[in-house]
């Protein structure tokens, strides 16, 4: 059985890693070969941009060698999927070669696409990637004074991270001791400030208490980085000295090259978690149009499922469990406080009052992600 | 020649269905029918308030058992 896992970020890595937890006695007996290919061999936390972008980690800490992390089972190479042949079983990579699996996993995740904005690669900033993280840190270390806004875009992986931004930004320049000079407007692209709305109903009285002021129903149309002024699709604008924005997203190219799914995503079974139409083909993570977070926390337990189905049907030919939605993700309220959000595709989330210790535990679990993607936590 | 296209958005709270809704509608080609499917009562006010505000158009809003029908189209 040729297991075959396109990905190295959390939901690729946790899935072969948990794999061979489950399958090392097919493993050794060579009935069972996991290969995992990647374009990179480094592995990012990228939750940890958002603390590069207020100085509170350095860049260098958000990475670890993916083989590091793998299982030395494993057959990991860094050859980039260019094709996707799912009639024949069988990809090809970058370098020319041709992998044949029986089952294949994908869990390519997301990009921004900043460009699809006009004038917002240029005019914004953004904690997106660890180039804009890095800037935007700078940026924030020499403002002065003036309206700092941070717009949204649709769709965005991380749904959470917004806010945060926004009780950082606050929290920040109270340190600096220019709070009273910094406006904080906070665009936002549906009804309530979140679009969770247990999230929204705890958050809008937390940025009145913080002075952040807020307008829904924003999505960012364009982008005047000479006037610096932001214009939405619902035809309202905001005047900026500092403009932060979550880019939009799509699927990676080589996934809407393959046509495997419209904006790059693929048409998934949102309990299966197996793409339309392929049995042998699941879907891990950003990579899929499950409606649930484009999140780290959605792949991994999105990855434990698959895991725990593909051993499953090794073993007894049958699988065991379905994915129930189930999200959870920490909150950051500023610099020391912080809840979560857990919820499932029944339960809605009930956020807890912010406190110190979730947010040293989330702190705490920065260093643990590492051993949730080896597959032990 | 327009399409219809069913977002099933039925039990999900995280992005939810009016960022799912979006989501579709910038995909979308001018013309297009997408009908959105909702579980959450809300969907039935916070739809519509959107689509006006943006500048699209309300085909339908009905509720069928637990499920929130929304058809709307896109104009621009």
């Amino acid at each position: 059985m040729r297991i075959l896992i396109v990905g190295g970020g959390t939901g690729g890595t946790i899935l072969a890693n948990q794999l061979v937890r489950r399958l090392k006695d097919e493993i050794r007996a060579k009935k069972v070969r996991i290969t995992l290919l990647s374009d990179s061999d480094r592995h990012m936390y990228q939750p940890g941009l958002l603390y590069v972008a207020f100085g509170q980690m350095a860049p260098d800490q958000l990475y670890r060698d993916e083989a590091s992390l793998l299982e030395s089972s494993i057959k990991f190479h860094v050859d980039a999927v260019t094709e996707f042949h799912l009639d024949r079983n069988q990809v090809k990579t970058k370098s020319g070669k041709t992998h044949d699996y029986d089952i294949l996993a994908i869990a390519t995740g997301a990009r921004i696409v900043p460009q699809e904005v006009p004038g917002m690669s240029e005019g914004a900033e953004t904690f997106y990637t660890e180039e804009g993280a890095i800037r935007m840190h700078k940026r924030l270390m020499e403002f002065k004074g003036g309206t700092v806004a941070m717009v949204v875009s649709i769709p965005h992986k991380c749904p959470v991270a917004p806010v945060e931004a926004m009780f950082m930004l606050h929290d920040f320049f109270k340190m600096r001791g220019i709070r009273d000079k910094v406006k904080l407007q906070y665009k936002y692209p549906v009804n309530h400030v979140h679009a969770t709305a247990n999230v929204a109903r705890w958050a809008k009285p937390e940025f009145d208490k913080a002075g952040i002021e807020y307008e829904t129903l924003f999505n960012v149309r364009e982008v005047d980085p000479v006037k610096k002024i932001v214009y939405s699709e619902e035809g309202t604008e905001c005047k900026y000295d500092l403009l932060i924005a979550i880019p939009p997203h799509r699927g990676m190219e080589m996934i809407e090259a393959n046509n495997l799914g419209q904006g790059g995503w693929i048409p998934t079974d949102r309990f299966k978690l197996t793409m339309d139409g392929h049995e042998n083909v699941y879907v891990i993570g950003d990579a899929s149009n499950v409606p649930v977070s484009k999140t780290g926390s959605a792949a991994h337990f999105e990855a434990e499922i698959v895991a725990e189905n593909i051993a499953s049907v090794i073993k007894t030919g049958v699988p065991v469990r379905e994915y129930d939605g189930k999200v959870y993700c920490f909150i950051e309220a500023g610099y020391d406080r912080a809840t979560y959000n857990a919820f499932d595709y029944v339960n809605l989330p009930e956020l807890k009052p912010p406190s110190k210790a979730i947010h040293w535990f989330k702190v705490a679990y920065n260093q643990l992600y590492w051993t949730t993607v080896r597959g032990l936590l | 020649m327009s399409e219809s296209k069913i977002i099933d958005a039925r039990n999900t709270f995280c992005p939810g269905p009016l960022m799912e809704l979006i989501t579709y509608m910038k995909q979308a080609n001018v013309g297009d029918t997408l009908e959105l499917l909702s579980t959450d009562d809300g969907s039935a006010a916070d739809v519509p308030e959107w689509i006006h505000k943006v500048g699209h158009e309300m085909v339908s809003s009905e509720k069928i058992e637990e499920t929130w029908h929304i058809k709307v189209r896109k104009i621009k």
